[in-house]
């Protein structure tokens, strides 16, 4: 060690700010060790985050009821929609609470509690509001948060044709 | 700013010597391939180790993907391989390391063997290399079985069978293998536990007993 360094000294005056040749080396090295952990660990990461990149399943549109069933009162419909989760495959049932509004415009509110996730219930105190068993949560018939939830029930994408309701995914609610 | 983390670590812990003791320590001449490439013998059992690195993550990472269930752990590893981008190269890894690491571990053991690596004071540790080459043919063994495809069952059936002809204790060592008379859901759970919790614990601890030997009596001398 000491026998290089002063080899070193004897024969360059070291003047410009070149790269010593310790330093080289172990860029070098470095980079190449870099370059090999990324190659092993980076295929490992993208495989593993892939939840986070993985496109959302897009919705199919269900038949649930005749629009001629439909009331002002909300009822609630359970449909059947194909569910692929991974590599399992299922028929899983939803549930929607299916109204008219004042200008006969049919909607259906999803029962998922925006506070916490739970399932409300139309009018269970008969007060004309949706509630929610766990904490006490109330929404309007449009599904507007009146208490302890901090946004408003979402809807589910209707379409109504030749006098059916065909109801899709869950958008954000347009009403409240 | 890494060098005043470490720093800053270092004054209160002293770590450096515990990273010098693993690091920084003498590569004889005749073992560096910089001197005689023939030396290149010598990097069989790192590469071992790399390797059974390169494993350990790949399997753990595996795992998130995998069910070992007779029912789903084909459509799992299936759909890990070709639903999950780079899924197939993760898979890749674990499969082909698979086999590399008994290519390595075997080129290491003959290099041991031809160099006489083995003999006094070393002789212990040529046990324990040898116990770390059975728990990685197990590893091999059960993780032939878990992507539960055609090859997988019938290689675990005859490997079985095998085990099976071992005089007196054959139908025994059978009956724990098999998880009961048969291939199956029982098989499939033992050999995933086996595969990613026994061996690989026990891998580890024989690896650590062989590393601090080689550190505490050296490498062996020139032939």
């Amino acid at each position: 060690m000491s026998n290089h360094e002063q080899h070193d000294s004897e024969h360059q005056p070291i003047q410009r700010k070149d790269m010593s040749r310790r330093q080289f080396l172990s860029y070098t090295l470095g980079g190449t060790t870099a370059f090999m952990v990324g190659g092993a660990v980076l295929p490992m990461v993208r495989f593993a985050v892939d939840p986070l990149l993985a496109k959302g399943s897009e919705s199919t549109l269900v038949k649930v009821l005749d629009e001629s069933k439909v009331t002002t009162e909300p009822q609630e419909v359970r449909f059947k929609v194909h569910q692929v989760d991974a590599w399992y495959e299922s028929e899983t049932e939803k549930v929607a609470w299916i109204s008219k509004d004042a200008s006969n415009n049919v909607f259906a509110l999803s029962p998922i509690c925006k506070h916490l996730g739970c399932t409300v219930f139309w009018n269970t105190h008969g007060k004309s509001e949706y509630d929610c068993p766990c904490h006490d949560a109330r929404y309007s018939k449009d599904g507007k948060n009146l208490a302890v939830a901090n946004s408003p029930l979402d809807e589910y994408e209707v379409v109504v044709k030749d006098g059916v309701v065909y109801l899709g995914g869950i958008i954000p609610n347009t009403r409240a | 700013m890494f060098k005043n983390i470490y720093n800053w670590i270092d004054e209160r812990l002293d770590i450096t010597p515990l990273w010098r003791d693993v690091a920084d320590h003498e590569v004889p001449e005749h073992v560096n391939p910089a001197h005689h490439f023939s030396a290149f013998v010598y990097c069989f059992g790192g590469l071992t180790f790399f390797i059974t690195v390169i494993q350990i993550l790949s399997g753990m990472f595996l795992t998130m993907y995998y069910v070992p269930d007779i029912v789903h752990a084909y459509a799992s590893v299936d759909y890990l391989q070709h639903q999950i981008p780079f899924g197939n190269i993760v898979r890749g890894m674990h499969h082909f390391g698979a086999s590399l690491v008994i290519v390595m571990m075997f080129l290491h053991t003959l290099r041991v063997f031809f160099t006489g690596s083995y003999k006094a004071p070393r002789e212990m540790n040529w046990v324990v290399g040898m116990l770390i080459f059975f728990i990685m043919l197990g590893l091999g063994f059960t993780g032939y079985l878990l992507p539960w495809d055609n090859k997988a069952y019938y290689a675990t059936k005859v490997g079985v069978e095998i085990a099976a002809s071992v005089p007196i204790i054959g139908e025994y060592i059978a009956k724990i293998l098999y998880g009961g008379d048969i291939v199956g859901a029982r098989t499939l759970t033992t050999f995933f536990a086996v595969h990613v919790f026994f061996l690989p614990g026990a891998l580890i601890a024989m690896l650590a007993a062989h590393f601090i030997m080689i550190r505490k009596q050296g490498i062996s001398g020139p032939l």
